[in-house]
């Protein structure tokens, strides 16, 4: 019985920890390539769940909804970058932090005066809905099951634009020698405009995602971008191979944290006290990590440093 | 006739960045009251000798020995504290505070104590007396309000020189103190080069012929991260190995 | 260029003008809102010494600022309970005595930014932002996991807690405590600032490389002004928590962490008023646009964009112009 249980809650971790890295490796890009620090790509989480959600609400349909989620995000990165992100490139990150947080302010603000304060919800699609039975009995939600797919598609499709496709070979060039590749007559503004753009779909595209199984609110997107800061921070900057890598940790290291720590203190104290301490404790275990991680590799499992 | 002890020594020092081999067995001595010059192609590995001595790279194999004390698992900061001071080829300051700022910053880091919190470290006398015999030494007399960053190229290149002196040092490790300078700049800071040898020896890195051959007691030559000679500049002059390596370069001339 | 100390007395002064005046009116609501500036400010001047004299961009301060919170929560709500702060190996009574609870909350400030700084410190740059707030995300969530002091509900402590001679919970008494906190910090702040430490902490900033050269540790630097700065705002949040009367973790949220770097970076970062200013067009914009609009923060988050984009070097920066650079 435990045994299924936690197969159960390692795939939700798995689950969780794709969809992350979905996140994290927009962040991650756009860091590695401009030199920037987005505090708004949780905006862009928020505007894909809001787009899914209204558009899926007005026509029924989820898949429309999902188009007009990775639609919507893409163009608010791209708008973004256009407008304001590109005037902070040369800037240190301090003007970057105070620039992308009163961007997050006009974001939310913004879709509160939209929206309204209540939240949205967005059903799962009915092809997708209930359980399926896993080799070994155990029943899982169809849906969850399909994220994982879909961010491990993801994942497959972003190693093979970047290690393989001419957009790639920019992007890394990018990376590497900034004058290098204006040299070269790559029109770098617009690469970074295609960057910027392809980040923020990824992102819309976990927040529509995740939508379905939560409630689609204002100020959703911050903790998810806290948590692929984390993320990169043990990664290391840069690298989509780090996130990758990262976004799993943590999504196992959270969800199994939450499901084994307050059984494990069960053995040594009462009921109650383990579940409130094991609680506790569980929402400390990924910083932990990072901490850990810090101390052992202070430039990330991937990183260059 | 004993040899007198060296002040700065390496020890068959090795480094590699993968297949290239920036640093690959150099021994070099630094003795008491000698200007020693660095001489080497560009390329040659002489950057990379810099960061091994002065301890911002860790070599693969080898010692630095300082005083004839083994620094080599020592960090740049305990090599500063034993008595080493090294200048930056490119002009390395703190940019907003002014000249005299910087300089005392140097004589602070000599002497200890920047964890005190209450005296104004401007209203310290005898911090501030020797942060201005420093910056007069170096000809940046009546310059010490300006802020770093507002300086010319070449009064840079003093104030530099200036916060090295400050340190009191042991020896000095200077990095091209000539680079970017005009003939009369060069001429006046071999002027000061050779008068700060009487303070400590100076393991000068330097791309200006003219300033290595009319300074230097010693001269070693770098190529492909090996020292391919070292001797007197007369010696030096009529190496043919050097020459080899110099070939189509002023040093023929 | 020796504007900036005369804008400098211009503000403190202002700060308490506008209280003494709004109490001889009997408009206690203002000398409130003067209050809630002051510690503010406050919270802003110890970031100021992490973000503007050492060059650290750190995110999460409102951790620090929320442990004060909590220091004062935890002291208080014993006494008020009837209970005991610890009664195990000995007993250890709760006080509402306000100078024990400052130095508590200075105490526990001073201690999580030793750890999360030490942790931090080893990397720089753009890991450092994401780092500390992500450590401020941590406390966070532990607090809300947390069952013991209210959870994700906060705790009320209902009576303000006391300081010797002073009535604390006549409005202008408690603004002459926060106020009189704020002055004594910034003039501290201003003696290490110039003192041999402010110099070491400015070449760790602007240099780092060049200050290991010269035998100083810039990671000692760095550390000592991030526990500084640390334990001042652990202060503010302690008088933030008595102003309020509650505490909750939003105190400890990852948009407090912003709002208190905007204090600083709107008023000016590295300046002595900065924060005092900063803070003070804060609040003054959140009462004026919150009049105007529900969706004042649409209006905010707009102006602060205008002013990275346009006008550098914050309120003082634009007034007094280029620092001094003394001498």
């Amino acid at each position: 019985m435990t045994a299924m249980l936690l197969i159960e809650q390692a795939l939700n971790g798995l689950q969780y920890g794709v969809m992350l890295f979905l996140m994290a490796a927009g962040l991650t890009l756009v860091f590695g390539v401009m030199g920037l620090i987005n505090l708004a790509h949780g905006s862009l989480f928020m505007v894909g769940a809001f787009a899914c959600a209204a558009v899926a609400g007005a026509t029924g349909s989820f898949w429309l909804g999902l188009a007009a989620s990775l639609a919507a995000a893409a163009a608010a990165g791209a708008i973004v970058e256009m407008t304001v992100i590109r005037r902070l490139y040369a800037r240190d990150h301090l003007d970057q932090v105070l620039a992308t947080f009163a961007l997050i302010l006009v974001f939310s603000e913004g879709t509160r005066w939209a929206f309204g304060s209540f939240p949205l919800y967005l059903d799962i699609p009915a092809a997708l809905a209930g359980p399926v039975t896993l080799p070994g009995g155990l029943e899982y939600p169809l849906y969850r099951l399909v994220l994982i797919g879909v961010g491990l598609g993801v994942a497959a499709g972003l190693f093979w634009l970047i290690g393989r496709t001419r957009l790639g070979i920019r992007i890394r060039a990018g990376e590497a020698d900034r004058e290098m590749i204006a040299a070269l007559g790559v029109d770098i503004s617009r690469l970074y405009t295609i960057v910027f753009a392809l980040g923020a779909a990824l992102a819309g595209l976990a927040g529509a995602l995740v939508g379905a199984l939560q409630s689609v609110q204002v100020g959703m997107g911050e903790p998810v971008l806290i948590l692929a800061f984390v993320v990169i921070v043990i990664g290391g900057i840069g690298s989509i191979k780090g996130a990758l890598v990262g976004a799993i940790l943590v999504g196992m290291t959270d969800t199994l944290g939450r499901f084994v720590l307050p059984l494990a203190l069960g053995t040594v104290m009462s009921r109650s006290d383990a579940g409130a301490i094991g609680a506790a404790l569980a929402s400390m275990l990924i910083y932990i990590l990072m901490a850990v991680v810090l101390v052992l590799r202070p430039g990330g499992l991937y990183g260059r440093a | 006739m004993t040899r007198p002890a060296p002040v700065l020594e390496t020890r068959d020092l090795h480094l590699s960045f993968g297949a290239l081999k920036a640093t690959d067995g150099v021994s070099l001595r630094l003795l008491p009251g000698e200007i020693h010059a660095l001489i080497g192609p560009n390329g040659a590995g002489k950057s990379t000798l810099i960061g091994l001595i002065a301890g911002t790279l860790r070599p693969d194999a080898g010692q630095v020995l300082l005083n004839g004390r083994d620094v080599t698992g020592a960090d740049v900061v305990r090599r500063a504290r034993a008595g080493l001071a090294r200048t930056f080829q490119v002009s390395s300051v703190a940019a907003e505070l002014s000249v005299l700022q910087n300089v005392m910053l140097a004589v602070q880091g000599a002497r200890g104590g920047s964890f005190r919190f209450v005296r104004p470290v401007l209203a310290d006398a005898a911090l501030r007396a020797a942060a201005m015999g420093d910056i007069d030494r170096v000809g940046l007399t009546g310059r010490h309000r300006v802020v770093a960053g507002d300086l010319a190229h070449g009064e840079r290149r003093r104030l530099e020189l200036a916060m090295a002196l400050a340190l009191a040092p042991r020896a000095f490790v200077l990095d091209e103190p000539m680079a970017g300078m005009g003939p009369d700049g060069a001429r006046e800071m071999t002027a000061l080069l050779d008068d700060l040898r009487h303070r400590a020896p100076i393991l000068l890195v330097e791309h200006d012929m003219d300033a290595v051959f009319a300074l230097a007691d010693r001269i070693s030559v770098l190529v492909s991260g090996r020292i391919i000679a070292s001797g007197t500049v007369a010696q030096i002059r009529a190496d043919p190995e050097v020459r080899r390596a110099y070939l189509g370069e002023e040093i023929l001339e | 260029m020796r504007r900036e100390p005369l804008l400098n007395g211009v503000l403190a002064l202002a700060l308490l003008a506008v209280p003494l005046a709004a109490w001889a009116l009997d408009e206690p609501f203002v000398i409130t809102l003067a209050t809630k500036v002051a510690i503010l400010a406050l919270a802003g001047a110890g970031l100021n010494i992490a973000l503007g004299y050492g060059g650290l961009v750190s995110l999460g301060h409102a951790a620090f600022f929320g442990i004060g919170g909590y220091a004062m929560a935890v002291l208080a709500a014993p006494v008020q309970n009837f209970d005991l702060l610890m009664s195990w190996p000995f007993e250890v009574p709760g006080t509402k005595s306000m100078p024990l609870i400052w130095l508590a909350a200075m105490s526990a400030g001073a201690l999580a930014a030793l750890v999360i700084g030490a942790l931090s410190l080893r990397t720089a740059g753009v890991y450092f932002i994401m780092i500390t707030l992500a450590f401020g995300q941590m406390l966070y969530y532990f607090a809300i996991s947390w069952p013991a002091y209210g959870g994700e509900d906060g705790i009320s402590i209902y009576v303000r807690n006391g300081f010797a001679g002073l009535n604390t919970l006549d409005p202008i008494q408690f603004f002459a405590l926060a106020y009189g906190l704020l002055m004594a910090v910034l003039a501290l702040t201003h003696m290490m600032v110039r003192a041999r430490f402010g110099l070491a902490l400015a070449g760790a900033r602007q240099n780092p490389g060049r200050l290991a050269a010269l035998g100083i540790r810039p990671f000692s630097l760095h550390l000592s002004a991030f526990v500084i700065s640390g334990a001042i705002t652990a202060l503010a949040g302690a008088l933030y928590a008595d102003l309020n009367r509650f505490v909750s973790p939003s105190m400890l949220s990852w948009q407090t962490s912003g709002e208190i770097m905007v204090f600083v970076i709107l008023g000016g970062v590295g300046r002595l008023f900065g924060p005092v200013a900063g803070a003070a067009l804060f609040i003054l914009l959140e009462h004026w646009l919150g009049g105007v609009s529900d969706y004042w923060k649409l209006f905010l988050g707009l102006i602060l964009l205008g002013i990275v984009l346009f006008a550098r070097g914050g309120l003082i920066g634009t007034l007094a112009g280029r620092e001094d650079a003394h001498d």
